[in-house]
């Protein structure tokens, strides 16, 4: 196929009070190119994107695409007119439609007053054919797998005619399977010649399916290069604007001493006869497939949901955890995967959130002691090196990576014995993610007993001392440092 | 520049519609400004205030207590009826009382924290049924012949301020020092604004909620020992209504319906305009009617101001 270009991006500048989020940017898309955008959180991808959506105007720069010049558009125009449609991590569907009426919906086929359901859902069955992918066009999409609800958000914009698809973050909420199933798509795409802005977080997927990688930092644009002349090392190092690897710290303690022992535990829905022990100082790693009951445990030994059988030793001592302020009480702190809906206080400042957990210690007859108060997220701040003005700032204000660390802050200031990060660098940008590696290796080496659980393998590789993998709520075996392979984790955790 | 003249209307716009008021009626009325019926207005508010600092913690929580109208009525009669009928001293009848009003509270909490019934269902529910209660147990007729000492609560001063105010007052400052001193506080914002994040961060949620809906019916049940004190009789139909004119002044106050924000300082303004509104509508001789009518703009002319220049706000 011929390689022109189909849109060019020429001197967008965009400034909010007190930051540019994009400083006279300029890039061409070829017809058909999987081009990958990269960059920290605030490097300003996301601006671009809103820009290239119609969501939000640029204060000067002009948008040209097959030859003709907009410096401004509208959400409307951008989708039907000019052919550009994002695809976000929180979709646009009706939960409640049928696939068809989600792909059509806002210009249904009709025949006089009526819509017209055959047509529409044979119509689906031919985009999604297209695509290489199954679905029945009647179903409703609240009874689709995340996955394939990405699939309709796809066949949403691809029933519209794009010309360009921006992907912001499409594998987050996928398991591996379902990434190669997204892979496929993305490809099937460029077959018919769209254009595939593909953003996200995790390089190995640009380096597996873009032809060319941007890389925005500081909300320039830095670089603009073929993707098989590239090298991580290279473009990680334009990322954050240094060098830098994605290195794994090395810990240097260990300990013989379990402090937890958890003996067949089991839960009414999924976990079946979990038992695993914690020494001091240990990180242990759980590793296995998205739904494969990781999440689940850590909310069941945290108190948050119930468990039906098993028990739970702390030192030796038997406990039964009643609820999450227990949990606490004895000492296990869970730090949740989600953080915006889970993790985060958003309308409660920086100080209110980092004390929020410790609040139960920091009181005297329920009045809290405010210099103890001050002093402890006054610490945090310095000491996990959270950015922000003051504070008082809610923590809406607070970038991604920083909102991850005021969550972290929480749960150090409890002083729990036994902390359980599930999946902590999720969304994270790289520099940030190599801080988190650098606190859970700290904690581990202050003997506190450390459960890891991430879908990232080679984070579960390079962190942890032992790595157990599970697959639909069971354990299905576990390795020490060093036996693990990817290969070998992937087998246990997909049970091929 | 216009962004920021909204931003500060934003913050203090609702002392400015109180001011406002203040000055308008005291331009067309003689008898508005007079230090009288200032006290007056203050004493006639001190029910609603009270309550209000109750309801206040409820609704941060995202939660609501409709029940409160009915929680008056239900006090006012066992009160007056244990004083009455069974001969118990008044301070006895009044403690009984508080007691039962917290029992109330406890059983909302417990529909909502067990039953996981919607606040604003179970809080229905039980307006009604503490109406028909309350209605049962008088069979429908007032209750009176109290002690001359019961009438201090609601009649008596304290040099030129009347109990009721000064109990207000207090209670103002308590509240205040509960939702920004105590740890209680930070949680009762914390699971308004988001609960399931707070759960996991350790707060026990389902004991906060018994909490807030126990501290809202009893300082109903306070509301409601001044009412009876003040009408010096007890009847089944007090109250009706009351719950609205309650939530009406915490909304107007600024607090989120949804939860998680708002302040007390807010709410005891709320409660001052209602007062200044009703007081200065009567000396005008302004029909009742027309009262409402201009009661529910208000409220509507309020919040809606609030939430535009809160969206202003967000896109500049």
């Amino acid at each position: 196929m011929k390689k022109d270009v189909i849109l060019s991006v020429r001197n967008l500048i965009k400034n909010y009070p007190g930051v540019t989020a994009l400083d006279n940017v300029s890039i061409d898309f070829m017809r058909g190119e999987v081009h990958a955008l990269v960059g920290e959180n605030g490097a300003g991808k996301s601006t671009f994107i809103k820009v290239l959506t119609g969501a939000i105007q640029a204060d000067s720069g002009e948008v040209e695409l097959e030859g003709v010049v907009h410096s401004g558009f509208t959400p409307h125009e951008a989708l039907f007119d000019l052919g550009m449609a994002a695809i976000y991590q929180e979709f646009n569907l009706v939960p409640d439609l049928t696939v068809a009426e989600n792909v059509f919906f806002g210009k249904e086929i009709t025949r006089g007053p009526f819509i017209n359901m055959k047509r529409m859902s044979s119509e689906t069955e031919k985009i999604v054919n297209r695509l290489g992918m199954k679905i029945n066009p009647r179903t409703l999409v609240k009874h689709l797998t995340v996955a394939y609800q990405q699939i309709v958000e796809i066949a949403k914009a691809v029933s519209k005619n794009v010309k360009i698809l921006i992907m912001d973050e499409p594998s987050a909420p996928l398991t591996t399977n379902e990434v190669e199933h997204m892979f496929e798509l993305v490809r099937a795409l460029k077959k018919e010649g769209v254009t595939v802005i593909y953003i996200s977080h995790r390089l190995a997927e640009a380096f597996e399916l873009s032809d060319r990688i941007t890389v925005f930092r500081d909300g320039k644009h830095i670089r603009t290069m073929e993707t098989d002349k590239t090298e991580r090392r290279e473009l990680i190092s334009l990322m954050v604007g240094r060098e830098l690897g994605e290195t794994y710290p090395k810990k240097r303690y260990d300990s013989d001493e379990v402090i937890l022992k958890v003996h067949e535990l089991c839960t009414e829905e999924l976990l079946k006869n979990i038992s695993f022990e914690l020494r001091k100082g240990e990180i242990l790693g759980f590793g296995g497939l998205v739904g494969a009951g990781r999440t689940e445990l850590a909310r069941a030994l945290f108190g948050a949901d119930p468990t039906e059988s098993g028990e739970v030793f702390l030192r030796g001592r038997k406990v039964h955890i009643r609820n999450t302020s227990h949990a606490i009480g004895v000492g296990i702190g869970l730090i949740p995967e989600d953080r915006k809906r889970h993790g985060i206080l958003s309308e409660m400042s920086v100080k209110e959130n980092i004390s929020f957990s410790a609040y139960r210690n920091i009181n005297t007859f329920g009045f809290i002691r405010g210099k103890e108060e001050e002093r402890i997220s006054n610490d945090f701040k310095k000491k996990l090196d959270i950015k922000t003005p003051d504070l008082n700032r809610k923590v809406k204000n607070l970038s991604g990576g920083n909102q991850q660390k005021v969550v972290l802050s929480k749960w150090l200031a409890t002083q729990c014995e036994i902390l359980i990060f599930d999946e902590p660098t999720r969304g994270i940008d790289v520099g940030a993610k190599q801080e988190i590696y650098e606190l859970i290796k700290d904690l581990a080496e202050e003997g506190k007993g450390i459960v890891l659980i991430s879908s990232e393998l080679p984070e579960l590789l390079g962190m942890c001392d032992r790595i157990i993998v599970m697959r639909e709520g069971e354990i299905t075996g576990s390795f020490m440092r060093g036996e693990a392979t990817q290969d070998k984790i992937l087998d246990l955790a997909s049970g091929e | 520049m216009f962004f920021q003249r909204l931003k500060f209307l934003r913050q203090y716009g609702i002392i400015v519609v109180l001011i406002v008021l203040v000055i308008f009626f005291s331009i067309t009325t003689s008898a508005f400004l007079k230090t009288e019926n200032l006290f007056n207005i203050t004493r006639q508010v001190a029910m609603l205030g009270i309550s209000a600092v109750g309801m206040s913690f409820v609704i941060i929580t995202s939660g609501i207590d409709l029940s409160v109208g009915s929680l008056i009525s239900l006090s006012n009669i066992l009160c007056a009826k244990l004083m009455v009928e069974g001969g118990v001293n008044p301070v006895m009848a009044v403690f009984i009382t508080l007691l039962m009003a917290c029992l109330v509270g406890l059983v909302n909490g417990a529909f909502v924290n067990l039953a996981n019934i919607p606040p604003l269902i179970t809080t229905l529910g039980m307006m009604t049924t503490l109406r028909g209660i309350s209605y049962v147990l008088c069979n429908g007729y007032p209750i009176w012949g109290f002690t001359e000492k019961f009438r201090v609560l609601g009649q008596g001063y304290v040099g030129p301020i009347p109990i009721p105010v000064i109990i207000m007052i207090l209670i103002f400052i308590l509240g205040w020092m509960f939702l920004n001193k105590t740890v209680y506080g930070r949680y009762v914002y914390g699971i308004g604004g988001n609960e399931e994040a707070s759960r996991l961060s350790g707060i026990n949620v389902k004991n906060m909620k018994y909490l807030v809906y126990i501290l809202c019916s009893f300082l109903t049940g306070v509301a409601g020992m001044i009412m009876l004190s003040r009408m010096n009789t007890g009847q089944p139909k007090v109250g009706g209504g009351f719950e609205l004119e309650v939530i009406t002044a915490v909304v107007l106050g600024g607090v989120s319906i949804f939860g998680g924000q708002g302040k007390l300082i807010g709410v005891l303004i709320g409660v001052l305009i209602l007062g200044v509104l009703g007081n200065g509508m009567i000396i005008m001789n302004i029909s009742e009617y027309w009262q409402q009518v201009v009661r529910g703009l208000v409220l509507l002319a309020a919040v809606g101001f609030d939430n535009l220049s809160s969206r202003n706000l967000k896109n500049t």
